[in-house]
């Protein structure tokens, strides 16, 4: 029965780094690579973990090894979030098929400082709005919608 | 004592998917085009390290293998956050006067 149980976690846990790995090679994009080794990678070697833990069947070991999970589980998504937003700010492209950038624009890479107005390029051109030819206003009064 | 240290069925299978793993990872480092995608993947390749470590630590029954494990993921945090760290300020540094 203790066989079964770590056997599987294991199994799992070493899968789900598989497929982080195979995340890492095939996805296209530095951010959607980086999704999947942080979430993936980390629930892989927390499986492992505890798969160990169970085999040992210790306080000791179970201990160290929760210890190290919650250090992970800490760690992993800072360690990501800062590195995605300094690959961000290198200029790291995103994939073409995203569908959007919500800093583009809004965000002034020297005094690091969000900004509500787009400056460039334009709202018309980031949103691809069409092109609004402003009337004078009706006979009612109001101001005729777009 | 088991002669081999890696003995059974299980061992066999969890290391050859964490090495197959971590070859996929090596792949990238290889060819990532930018230099954050090879911190990733070096990232990544520590972790599955830390995995192998589990699997050979229960393998050969000595727990004493899961303090590196600490260790390590520690290490590998420091590592990145420092990385991020020279990474934004080289952006800052070679910024051009007038872009935003």
């Amino acid at each position: 029965m203790n066989e079964i149980v770590f056997g599987t976690l294991m199994l799992v846990g070493a899968a789900l780094m598989l497929l982080a790995a195979v995340g890492v090679l095939r996805l296209p994009d530095l951010y959607t690579r980086m999704h999947s080794t942080t979430k993936a990678a980390s629930l892989g070697v927390a499986l492992l973990l505890v798969g160990a833990a169970v085999h040992f069947q210790d306080y000791g070991v179970a201990a160290r090894a929760l210890a190290t999970v919650t250090f992970i589980f800490m760690t992993s998504p800072i360690a990501a979030h800062l590195l995605g937003r300094a690959a961000y700010f290198v200029g790291t492209p995103l994939w073409p098929g995203s569908v959007r950038d919500d800093l583009r624009g809004h965000y002034n890479r020297r005094t690091h400082e969000l900004e509500s107005v787009i400056t460039r390029p334009s709202r018309r051109t980031l949103l691809r709005l069409p092109r609004v030819r402003r009337k004078p206003l009706g006979g009612d009064g109001r101001a005729p919608r777009p | 004592m088991n002669p081999s240290p890696i003995g059974g069925l299980i061992e066999t299978a969890l290391v050859a998917v964490i090495v197959a793993a971590i070859l996929c990872a090596l792949v990238r480092v290889a060819r990532g085009p930018t230099l954050p995608d090879r911190v990733v993947a070096l990232d990544l390749m520590t972790v599955l390290g830390l995995g192998l470590l589990t699997v050979y630590a229960m393998a050969t029954d000595e727990p004493v293998f899961l303090d590196i494990g600490i260790v390590l993921t520690l290490v590998t945090f420091l590592a990145t956050i420092a990385f991020a760290y020279y990474l934004e300020k080289s952006a800052d540094a070679e910024l051009p006067g007038d872009e935003r």
